[in-house]
């Protein structure tokens, strides 16, 4: 090996890479940190109060004991059928843009205005819903909660949709096009069968995004403090009944608050690695 | 070099080559065909002959129209907008640029096999019945055999017998390669056109490909677009050189690869490009 | 060729070949001049010279031979560069024959040199001079890739051969005239022969070029001037004009 040719470059260049590396590593540590810290926190005031009894009883009137039963089987009635609703129209409105609308205007357009969905505020979702359903109906209900989470669902689906489509390699297509498939057959058998574990993923993030919204809620379904399967009526959540407990000045519903949100962030984190695993199985 | 000898005559016709020239039926005819992508035109005046149960190899620098022209004659240019063609591809006297006529029963009757081997997402056995099914309603037992069959017509039979559920992606480079050929040949077309199909594949897989090739040949018209000169030489009866979208020459690739005629062939083929 | 090979060392290993072609014509060309030049000086001594050299034509043969054998197999030339090699290989072994003539015509001169001198031996210098001449137009119609130049060589070949029928037909009547004279008259016409064959040797090289030149053979029939073939002492068409083939 021949000897630098300029030791002093070497050195600054040298230091300004340990400068650098220093300054990312950082960053990272500084990021990752607070979610620790949230973390550590969750599970600190969260685990005390994790027992059975959260699985079983109902939220509980001021000063008594209770349990989430109500809150979460609300959460997870209203998030199914937001996913229901959400996602045949995400998948299909994501197969449009990857199959059919490559080079249209229309397309571009709709993707266009799928972005500002995906990143419109969750408040202002659950205020024009509260326009559009509650206040003609006259009252708060589940299902207007459910149509609120949908239409988060939805471009969370759109946009994975096309995005793992547009994975699926032409070549593909033109290999099912070379044997005379139809289009139609090519996309159901073909290309959504290549894309499946994406459009998957697609799907359990969004349910990971709309089970901790509160914002959409409180507008729509508002709350209900006991045991109701009355979709045309007011529906408690999770996050809705965290949000109302933790404000609260009673020590119980505080304790039941923290362990709601360690509920909800356990699934999120629970749902987000199997939509890791998947994606890395491909 | 180009000299022109008086006083001797001189004896310039092609030595007959290719096999007897005397039974040669045409295919496909190509005539006056024009090819463009938006405004810019891919291919001018192509005429050609591509004839039945032989093997026309297309070759040419990139860019000079070659693929273009085999994803003319099944159409593939179809599937993406702003690309059209002019002129006439005649098969079996119907011309295939005709409007109104049915692609996919076209695409039927000419497959192809692309430059990277493209298994669907399914198993072996699924990635030929699957385009069987898509044609014709048979018994299972019928499809069974019609799977084995074509398996073995691209020699993957041996390899593959015991693994038929098997993802057809867990197969190597070159067993994938010919389970798109099992899987094109399976439809029963009567045209296949082979695009670079071993540009990807090492030369023991690319030599077992060549040799199906020239077994398929018995049964269908093919047409191979290659880089690899050695492999045009090695597999085709004729060859096309293609440059700038132009047919340069075509002639029996023995011709073409001792003594071609135009000066831009020989310049090719040698390596004495640009 | 007006233009060159993209890849460098392949343009060279075919110039080696050429220039080892140029080389041995060189060679042949000089082999044929001393030995036609010991047979008129009458000169053993330098014809034994050039009996000796025949050695070194005969490896130079060798080495186009391994340069074709090295280019076929790392290369694999086709079309203008595969004619190119083949035709080498081809020039390679008509020149090394006709290296051998040209030492049989220098063993011969050996033995004239102790008979006494006939006069028709004045035709050898003359044919000599007529085949050096197509040897060195061949050769240069080889490295121009001349096919005109070529194409007059292999027409030439007819007049050598009827000056060879004319020698023919004069030591014919020498020895007719006088048995006494008929060893020497033997050999001159061997050696006569051997000029001729070495003529028809330089219509190969000339063919080859048309066809490394041109890819198409040269087809027609060979102009042949010799008819000696169909000659018969005594015959009545004992002139040696007997039709051609």
């Amino acid at each position: 090996m021949s000897a630098l040719p300029n030791p002093a470059i070497y050195r600054s260049r040298f230091r300004r890479n340990r400068i650098a590396v220093t300054l990312g590593y950082a960053s990272a540590v500084f990021g990752v940190g607070w979610i620790a810290i949230i973390l550590a926190i969750l599970v600190y005031k969260g685990i005390g109060g994790l027992s059975l009894d959260v699985f079983t009883q109902m939220t509980p009137p001021p000063g008594s004991a209770g349990g989430l039963l109500n809150a979460i089987a609300g959460s997870a009635i209203m998030t199914v059928l937001a996913v229901l609703i959400g996602t045949p129209v995400g998948v299909l409105a994501g197969t449009y843009l990857s199959e059919f609308g490559k080079h249209d205007r229309i397309a571009a357009i709709v993707r266009f205005v799928n972005d500002i969905l995906l990143s419109a505020p969750s408040v202002v979702v659950g205020l024009f819903v509260y326009e559009i359903m509650v206040a003609p109906m006259g009252h708060f209900s589940g299902y207007a909660g459910a149509v609120a989470l949908a239409v988060i669902v939805i471009p969370v689906v759109v946009r994975t949709t096309e995005d793992m489509l547009n994975l699926v390699p032409d070549t593909m297509r033109e290999a099912a096009a070379s044997i005379g498939l139809p289009r139609s057959h090519m996309i159901i058998h073909i290309a959504y069968r290549a894309a499946r574990a994406g459009i998957v993923t697609g799907i359990l993030l969004a349910i990971a995004r709309v089970s901790g919204e509160t914002a959409p809620l409180l507008f729509t379904a508002l709350n209900n403090q006991f045991w109701s399967m009355n979709m045309n009526a007011p529906m408690p959540s999770l996050p809705v009944v965290i949000f109302q407990f933790a404000l609260s000045p009673y020590a119980e519903w505080q304790k039941l608050a923290w362990t709601g949100a360690l509920i909800i962030t356990v699934t999120v984190l629970g749902l987000s690695i199997l939509a890791r695993t998947l994606t890395h199985r491909r | 070099m180009d000299v022109s000898v008086k006083s001797v005559p001189l004896s310039v016709d092609m030595p007959a080559q290719a096999g007897s020239t005397a039974k040669l039926e045409e295919k496909i005819s190509i005539r006056n065909l024009e090819f463009f992508y938006g405004e810019s035109r891919a291919l001018k005046k192509i005429d050609l002959p591509l004839y039945a149960k032989k093997v026309t190899a297309f070759i040419g620098p990139s860019g000079c129209g070659k693929s273009t022209l085999l994803r003319v004659l099944n159409r593939m240019y179809d599937l993406y907008p702003g690309q059209r063609a002019t002129g006439e591809v005649v098969l079996d006297g119907e011309n295939l640029l005709a409007p109104g006529l049915d692609i996919n029963l076209l695409r039927a009757r000419v497959g192809m096999v692309f430059q990277k081997p493209t298994p669907f997402p399914m198993s072996i056995y699924e990635n030929i019945a699957f385009g069987i099914r898509l044609y014709e309603d048979l018994p299972k037992a019928e499809i069974d055999n019609r799977v084995e069959s074509a398996l073995r017509r691209a020699a993957l039979w041996e390899e593959v017998k015991d693994k038929l559920n098997a993802g057809g992606q867990a197969l190597s480079g070159g067993q994938q390669q010919r389970l798109c050929i099992a899987r094109t040949v399976a439809v029963r077309p009567e045209v296949i056109l082979f695009d670079e199909p071993c540009s990807a594949l090492d030369p023991i897989s690319t030599a077992k490909i060549e040799e199906l090739i020239d077994e398929l040949k018995q049964d269908y018209t093919i047409v191979i677009v290659t880089h690899n000169m050695q492999q045009a030489a090695r597999v085709s009866d004729f060859t096309t050189f293609m440059y700038l979208g132009e047919v340069v020459e075509f002639g029996p690739t023995a011709t073409i690869f001792t003594a071609p005629t135009d000066k831009r062939t020989q310049d090719y083929i040698t390596g004495r490009f640009g | 060729m007006a233009n060159e090979h993209t890849v460098k060392s392949f343009e060279e290993e075919l110039k080696r070949l050429t220039n080892l072609i140029a080389r041995m014509g060189g060679m042949v060309e000089t082999q044929i001049a001393t030995a036609i030049q010991s047979v008129v000086k009458r000169d053993a001594d330098l014809a034994a010279t050039v009996v000796q050299a025949d050695v070194r034509v005969d490896e130079l043969e060798r080495e186009i031979d391994d340069q074709v054998l090295r280019v076929m197999a790392l290369r694999q030339p086709v079309a203008s560069d595969l004619r190119l090699v083949l035709g080498a290989l081809r020039i390679g072994a008509d020149l090394e024959r006709a290296a051998d003539y040209a030492k049989n015509v220098a063993k011969r001169a050996g033995v004239l040199a102790q008979v006494p001198p006939l006069r028709p031996v004045h035709s050898i210098p003359r044919m000599g001079a007529m085949v050096r001449e197509m040897l060195k137009d061949v050769l240069d119609a080889f490295a121009a890739g001349d096919v005109v130049k070529a194409v007059s060589v292999w027409n030439r070949d007819e007049e050598l051969d009827e000056m060879y029928a004319s020698l023919f037909r004069e030591l014919l009547t020498y020895m007719m005239e006088d048995p006494r004279n008929i060893s020497g008259s033997t050999h001159l016409l061997f050696i006569a022969k051997n000029i001729e064959r070495i003529g028809d040797h330089t219509t190969n090289i000339a063919e080859t070029i048309h066809f490394l030149v041109k890819g198409v053979p040269l087809r027609d029939i060979r102009p042949k001037g010799d008819v000696s073939s169909f000659a018969i002492v005594g015959s009545e068409r004992g002139d040696g004009t007997g039709s051609a083939a």
